[in-house]
């Protein structure tokens, strides 16, 4: 089993997946060079965080005229996991791999710290392994958080259960206060329609170890190499 | 040779968080006659075409293709000669 964390300049928290995939998990994992154009490979691909091209224009807006990022479209085509954290999500936003966008935080900070996620849809490769409703402690990082989409493609998201993760505080309660960044409907990550693309705002590379002040990041990586375990019949 | 100057806003009903925190500044000096604040882009692009008709095709596939994201964000143009 392999994994590509793909390197765009500009992108920081590719150590970090890279670290959770080698060391933690104990899998194997390659860089992938943001000029790359095969993906064949690969079991899974992960863009991780950062400010590729320096968030210049709009975030993820030029990076996804990389060279890879056709790649990571046929890739995802073809049923292939590709999980886009923080900077990644925007990125699979822009390339139109998932609906929406996510636009400035509301409190206009950047913020940096270790919140709540209620599980809304268990049955997806990332989170096949928790709960339905069950409370993960991951952190966040980033300054344009704050997703959104209109109504009619709210409601469409919701009727196809592609709402995988909301803010919600440390009982599981969906509420204002807990929503960081005034992302709508408290969406904190969404899947494509078939469920092989992920796009999440909060780290999980970041919380595989309990030193970390948390591993519940191990849920999302234990569930796609689960995922990928059986699919290969090992 | 023409210059462009595009201009790229947040559609209507999409929170403007620097706009709104603006406004607040603002009142906060004495402008408390100001009603909204809008903050958006402002992207000048010098191009060589034949005609402005030309020009014109030209930048609004740029701003559909990458300058603004149709989502979110409305984009006008104005086209000089230079």
């Amino acid at each position: 089993m392999k994994f590509g964390v793909i390197q765009f300049p500009g992108s920081t928290c590719d150590y970090d997946c890279f670290y959770a995939l080698r060391d933690v998990l104990k899998v194997q994992v390659d860089f992938v060079w943001y000029k790359e154009t095969n993906l064949e490979s690969y079991n899974g691909i992960i863009l991780p965080g950062g400010f590729s091209y320096g968030d210049y224009l709009r975030v993820g807006a030029i990076a996804r005229f990389s060279p890879i990022m056709k790649a990571v479209k046929k890739y995802s085509n073809d049923g292939g996991l590709v999980l886009g954290i923080c900077n990644g999500f925007q990125i699979l936003l822009e390339a139109d791999l998932l609906p929406g966008v996510l636009i400035k935080n509301n409190c206009l900070h950047f913020l940096c710290r270790y919140l709540y996620l209620k599980v809304e849809n268990n049955s997806t490769p990332y989170t096949h392994l928790c709960e339905k409703g069950q409370v993960l402690k991951i952190p966040i990082a980033h300054g344009e958080g704050n997703y959104y989409v209109d109504k009619n493609t709210l409601r469409e998201l919701i009727k196809n259960d592609q709402i995988v993760l909301r803010y919600c505080d440390a009982k599981g309660e969906i509420t204002p206060e807990a929503n960081p960044n005034g992302s709508i409907y408290n969406i904190a990550a969404v899947c494509n329609k078939g469920g092989n693309v992920l796009g999440m705002m909060p780290h999980p590379e970041r919380c595989v170890e309990d030193c970390l002040g948390s591993s519940d990041g191990k849920y999302i990586f234990n569930s796609i190499l689960d995922y990928i375990k059986k699919k290969l019949n090992i | 040779m023409w210059s462009v100057n595009i201009f790229i806003n947040l559609k209507k009903g999409v929170l403007d968080a620097q706009g709104a925190a603006t406004q607040n500044a603002l009142e906060s000096l004495g402008f408390g006659e100001v009603k909204e604040v809008r903050i958006g882009k402002y992207i000048n692009i010098k191009i060589e075409a034949k005609t402005q008709k030309i020009v014109s095709q030209r930048i609004e596939e740029m701003c559909k293709k990458l300058l603004a994201n149709s989502l979110i964000e409305d984009f006008s143009y104005k086209i000089e000669v230079l």
